[in-house]
């Protein structure tokens, strides 16, 4: 902290929300934290979603994903969050943007990870009710569900990663509860 | 059980919470009197057979839905967003 | 005894294993009923109520004698079946139900007491004196009766469970299962195949069958490896399917195998939740015996269970082996029995007609009657037409006809059809959307058709999904008929037994009907025959048939039981895999979490927040020191709480005010930018729902929170009035309450230690009481909030959370160096209660905004949630409990959260209750307790001396009613 005359300018350490957590690596899958950048929710107002997508298309390169969708370009992924909701990740949103939607910060809400390696998809499925065979959760796909009693976004990445949000204060539950799994599966696989 | 949600799928029953009947969207007028609104507070019909209920996708999108399904045979036979039910007259 | 020749047996593996207490081998591939049948044990357990010897009876999971406990301590799993426990190296398991041991059991007695303890004795005997009942009849009986124990220890096995989503599942991988697994399979259809064994083909590992030209258990294992080399199938052995559930979810229990389990970190069970398009059921049929007097002999079991030890395990359940049936099924037996080379004491057929084509002693026409041998068969007395005759015999095979495995098409309230042709119930159609039976538990029975069966069941339901059917050619196999001529019970003088579990007999179910417990739910009640661990798998046919012939209904008429799930009993551990420890719930850590831990705060639950209770400073060692301090600090210097965990919600949009007038009670849009409010949430009953503070950050935004506890609840409500109520209206709003981290600071001195973080010093008079705003901390752009819940100068400043650590840290840091410090809940508690702030202890659900003092709030000029109903008569006036505060002025200092307020000389009975106190706390700022609680009329009582009374404890104080804002009612230390 430094002091000033006449005032203090203060030095604030920024902490992730999985700090001192990880990563984890057990049988094969590894847990990391990972470190999207900005996280922006997006909220188009009435009857201004197609807008939205349009000005989203303009400043970030990429539209608005359908439900259980995501969009990927350059640095920039469009998350669907949920009920008329867009998760927007990587840049600083757009001025612009807040003429079609309300826009809240979300950076700092969300522990997000990164589940990756053969038996990914088993560890979740003992976590998680929905559909992750490939041919329903393809890479791309999301789903807000839950991960054992905690709200989550669950986005399979590719065949054997998939990222993990849950609320941050709720991280060190989400790394007890994915490493208690991951010993489970790494265990039965005699890994 | 399971319930299609109309933006997430299928899904268990334990991802959403149960309200009650939809007769709650149909909120009486102020001056609509005491019978009125002690049927929308409080009376509730209770069949044995189909019912129209409003859940939230709580552990979802949040989607507010109106399901209709059947107490006695566990067929859930429709559902739509509560926002759709409304515009068509709910 | 063990005999020679391959079976399914590895005689390269040979497994040590302990029975109570002995030590004994056996060979991999054995399951423990096996193993100790070759070892010669004919006794394996105590019956549950007369303690009569019993042996092992099935091979499968539906055995009702062989119950046994494995391990000890934490480990320890009671009523395990041997017939299907897996050896292996080590086992250690326990015979039940008889002390000292099971071959001399103490409580063996009790068999001479039967005729005492029929159906329902408790019901018509030890009924006096009234209270022996409770003391001492119901201990002891209890204590003699019973199956297994718990150890009582915390279980440390770990259990765990899992979801899966197919196309079709299989239920079985006998042939009808195996056929339908493999037609689904190649039409590239996601097939999930589970069976409760640990090998594939049903009957076919037990039977001398073939199929497709080699033993039935090699093609089951080619088709199994076919299986298993294809992507789209999961196999799952040792898998019980327990339930059937709505829209196709399936419920299994799956074991794993002894040397996985073993691993460190595995766990001993998986429960799954399956979720299948199409099912077929292929579970096949359980064999039911006959009932005769003292069917229950030590060596009598089932036909199909002497052909499996023979033919699977290479053991001879006995050297002299009798075997009696009505089918086919017999025959087959006494053959099985000669190619093993064991001695046939005698064949009877019970069926009219009858002919052997064998060399054994024939006896058609014949039936059993009578059994003789307590700890292990030594004959048998026969009765027919010519008269009765003995034989000499070990062990007797006996066989009544098959049941079809209906249970899982009757878990959603459906019951089978009855089909007099095979003399058993069959699963009626649809009865499960979505769930077709084939093979045996569809009612056919010869290998063939069972094939066929399987085959078909598949193409109906890839039909149905829209996929197209392979052509897969069903192999041969053997087709015969079965030929039944039925049998329930052979009448004769002693006890015929009928549930082998729990112990009654035919005798008991007559006796239900002679006292008119007729139908089949009330029979099964009163006898309780089918209501133990096996749920009467062996019994429940052959009941309701005695029951039929004695009320002179027929079967049809009289109709099953009820079928619900678990097929086979589940651990509860393993429905609530993960549920232990941490795992219970999810855990809400705040960013200054670990600074409290590290501080030694002890930290309390506010549902699934964790939140520091009190900060102990050096030398306190009871909490009231801890609390008091900290009230202090904060009415005399500065205190900062960490306060992230109230519930913010973001709420943006043109209708953003509109919306915030109608879900509080008070109005919102008139709310200056800048500027901040209480506001006061109802339920549409007009009761208080919620309260808080929102500000205006700008136009059309808002900044609602809610309070820890409701912050969920409220943003349901949010939700349920925009999108069910008023989709119409344009706004949008979204939680941040984890987005940013924010700490009260409060006291005189708490623009000081702000202005030692802040970018740009506050002075007097910039940031008014109930002001808001965007400010900078070290460039990091955060908000700040001129409200106190403490009553003293407050402030509360928000940062992203990402910097919440940190900001806690230097907060603090500057409070200490002013003489102050952090404050946990307890004081918080303690500074609100002297203001006379209310929190969900006074917002409970059923006050009003008039009980709390607050009715002027509610707008007469617009419509509102809860504003019609809060009119009602009743709801307001001088009859209602309302806020007071309390404070003690007798001798007795103590009020009591809880207790309940009655007029000074009045007595202290319902009729007189006058109200109730909602919380408490000592205050150092007036030196005794203070407490906040509703009393009727209590706005015009103030100076009134009430009572307290505490029925709990049994304590009574004397109290004066007076406002609930004791501490600064004029608001001075609030503002500038």
């Amino acid at each position: 902290m430094t002091r000033t005359e006449g005032g203090c300018v203060i030095e604030l350490r920024a902490k992730s929300p999985c700090d001192g957590l990880l990563p984890l690596s057990i049988g094969g899958v590894t847990l990391s934290e990972a470190a999207p950048g900005a996280m922006t929710c997006l909220m188009p107002y009435k009857g201004q979603a197609a807008a939205l997508s349009g000005a989203l298309e303009v400043a970030c390169g990429i539209a608005a994903p359908a439900p259980g969708h995501s969009t990927v370009s350059d640095g920039v992924r469009i998350l669907w969050f949920g009920r008329e909701t867009l998760l927007l990740i990587g840049p600083e949103p757009a001025p612009e943007l807040a003429q079609h939607a309300a826009v809240v910060d979300h950076s700092d809400a969300w522990a997000v990870v990164r589940l990756e390696g053969p038996g990914a998809v088993d560890v979740l499925a003992r976590l998680v009710p929905v559909d992750l065979r490939e041919s329903a959760f393809a890479p791309g796909a999301t789903a807000r569900s839950e991960l054992r009693h905690m709200q989550a976004a669950i986005t399979r990445l590719s065949a054997d990663a998939f990222e993990i949000m849950v609320f941050r204060g709720m991280a060190r539950t989400l790394v007890h509860d994915l490493r208690d799994v991951m010993e489970s599966v790494a265990a039965r696989a005699g890994r | 059980m399971r319930i299609t949600c109309p933006l997430c799928g299928e899904r268990d029953r334990r991802e959403f919470y149960y309200q009650g009947a939809a007769v709650a969207l149909t909120r009486p007028e102020p001056e609509a009197g005491e019978a009125a609104w002690d049927d929308y507070i409080h009376n509730r019909e209770n069949p044995c057979g189909v019912t129209r209920d409003l859940w939230h996708h709580e552990m979802g999108c949040g989607a507010w839905l109106v399901v209709m399904r059947n107490t006695a045979t566990h067929e859930v036979l429709e559902v739509e967003l509560a926002t759709d039910a409304k515009r068509t007259g709910a | 005894m063990r005999i020679g020749g391959e079976g399914l047996i590895n005689r390269e593996r040979r497994l040590k294993f302990r029975f109570d207490g002995r030590e004994y081998w056996g060979f991999q591939g054995d399951t423990l009923a096996s193993a100790l049948m070759a070892n010669g044990l004919r006794v394996v357990g105590r019956s549950f109520k007369y303690h009569r010897p019993r042996g092992v009876f099935t091979t499968g999971s539906e055995e009702p004698n062989a119950l046994v406990t494995v391990g000890k301590g934490p480990g320890q799993e009671p009523n395990l079946r041997a017939t299907t426990l897996e050896l292996y190296e080590g086992l250690e398991a326990r015979s039940q139900n008889a002390w000292p041991s099971v071959d001399f059991d103490v409580m063996g007695i009790n068999d001479l007491a039967a005729p005492f303890l029929g159906a329902g004795f408790y019901y018509k005997t030890f009924m006096w004196p009234r209270a022996f009942w409770e003391r001492v009849y119901e201990p002891v009986i209890r204590r003699a009766a019973g199956l297994g124990a718990l150890s009582r220890e915390a279980a440390a096995e770990r259990y765990e469970k899992a979801f899966a989503h197919c196309d079709l599942l299989v239920i079985g991988a006998g042939p009808a299962g195996l056929m339908a697994a493999l037609v689904a399979a190649r039409a590239g259809a996601d097939v999930i195949l589970a069976d409760e064994e640990t090998r594939p083909g049903g009957r076919l590992t037990l039977e001398r069958i073939e199929v497709d030209g080699r033993p039935g258990h090699v093609w089951a294992a080619d088709i199994r490896a076919e299986l298993a080399g294809m992507d789209n199938v999961r196999l799952m052995p040792r898998t019980s399917v327990i339930g059937a559930y709505d829209q196709g979810t399936y419920g299994a229990l799956e074991r794993l195998a002894p040397d996985v389990a073993a691993r460190d970190g595995a766990p001993r069970e998986c429960f799954w939740r399956i979720v299948a398009r199409r099912a077929v059921l292929a579970a096949g049929a359980l064999e039911r015996p006959v009932a005769f007097a003292n069917n229950d002999r030590p060596g009598i079991m089932t036909a199909g269970a002497v052909r499996g030890y023979v033919n699977r395990w290479r053991v001879a359940p006995g050297q002299r082996v009798a075997v009696f049936g009505n089918t086919d099924g017999a025959h087959r037996t006494a053959s099985d029995l000669l190619a093993a080379g064991v001695h046939v004491a005698a064949l009877i057929d019970a069926r009219h007609g009858a002919k052997c084509e064998f060399d054994v002693p024939f006896y058609p026409g014949m039936q059993v009657c009578d059994a003789q041998g307590r700890k292990g068969l030594e004959a048998i007395t026969l009765t027919g037409p010519r008269g009765t005759d003995r034989i000499q015999a070990d062990c007797l095979g006996i066989s009544g006809g098959w049941n079809p495995t209906v249970h899982l098409t009757c878990h959603m309230g459906g019951r089978p059809d009855w089909n007099a042709q095979i003399a058993g119930f069959v699963p009626r159609e649809g009865a499960v959307p979505g769930l077709r039976a084939a093979g045996a538990c569809n009612g056919v029975f010869s290998t063939q058709a069972c094939l066929e069966s399987g085959a078909r069941a598949a193409r109906a339901a890839l039909e149905e999904m829209g996929l197209s059917v392979p052509e897969v050619p069903v192999p041969r196999a053997e087709d015969g008929a079965y030929d039944i001529q039925p049998l329930w019970h052979v009448p004769g003088k002693g006890r015929a037994w009928l549930d082998f579990q729990n112990d009654v007999t035919v005798k008991d179910v007559q006796l239900a009907a002679a006292e008119n417990f007729r139908s089949v739910e009330h029979m099964k009640r009163y006898t309780t025959q089918g209501m133990a661990p096996d749920q009467g798998k062996t019994s429940n046919i052959g009941a309701l048939a005695v029951l039929a012939d004695t009320t002179g209904q027929g079967i049809p008429e009289t109709g099953t039981t009820t079928y619900r799930p678990p097929y086979t009993p589940v651990a509860i551990a393993a429905l609530g895999a993960g549920g232990r420890g941490r795992g219970f719930a999810p855990e809400r850590l705040t960013t200054s979490h670990g600074a409290s831990v590290q501080r030694g705060a002890e930290m309390i639950e506010a549902g699934l927040w964790f939140r520091p209770g009190y900060f102990p400073a050096g030398g306190e060692t009871h909490w009231r020191q801890s609390c008091d301090r900290e009230v202090r600090m904060v009415r005399q210097a500065v205190g900062v709480a960490d306060v992230s965990t109230l519930g913010k919600i973001d709420i943006q949009g043109p209708d953003a005010g509109r919306f915030l007038d109608f879900v509080y009670a008070n109005r919102f849009s008139t709310l200056k930018v800048g500027r901040v409010r209480y506001g006061l949430m109802l339920r549409e009953d007009g009761h208080v729902m919620d309260d808080g503070t929102t500000a205006r950050l700008g136009e059309d935004h808002f900044l609602m929170t809610t309070t820890t506890a409701a912050a969920g609840q409220v943003m349901r409500h949010l939700e349920f009035v925009h999108q069910c109520l008023h989709p119409e209206w344009d706004l949008r709003f979204t939680s941040v309450t984890e987005q940013w981290a924010q700490f009260a600071v409060a006291g005189p001195r708490a623009r000081e230690v702000l202005n030692g973080v802040l970018d740009a010093p506050i002075e007097g008079g910039m940031w008014p009481f109930m002001s808001c705003g965007a400010v900078g901390l070290g460039g990091v752009a955060g908000r700040l909030f001129r409200i106190s819940f403490s009553g003293e100068q407050g402030y509360e400043i928000a940062v992203p959370a990402r910097y919440g650590a940190a900001l806690f840290d230097l907060l603090v840091e500057r409070a200490e160096a002013l003489g102050g410090g952090p404050y946990g809940m307890e004081a918080l508690n303690v500074l609100r209660l002297e203001k006379g702030f209310i929190t969900h202890a006074e917002i409970h659900g059923r006050t009003t905004a008039f009980d709390i003092g607050m009715g002027g709030m509610v707008s007469s000029a617009r419509e509102s949630i809860g504003k019609a109903a809060a009119a009602r008569p009743g709801l307001l006036g001088a009859e209602r409990e309302q806020l007071v505060g309390l404070k003690p002025v007798g001798a007795v200092r103590e009020l009591v959260a809880g207790a309940h307020l009655f007029a000074r000389d009045a007595e202290a009975v319902s009729a007189n209750d006058q109200g109730y106190v909602t919380s408490v706390g000592f205050s150092p700022t007036f030196g005794h307790m203070i407490g906040l609680g509703f009393l009727k009329n209590g706005r015009a009582r103030h100076g009134e001396v009430i009572r307290m009374v505490d029925r709990m404890k049994g304590s009574q104080t004397l109290c004066e009613v007076q406002d609930p804002v004791q501490y600064d009612p004029d608001g001075g230390r609030l503002r500038d």
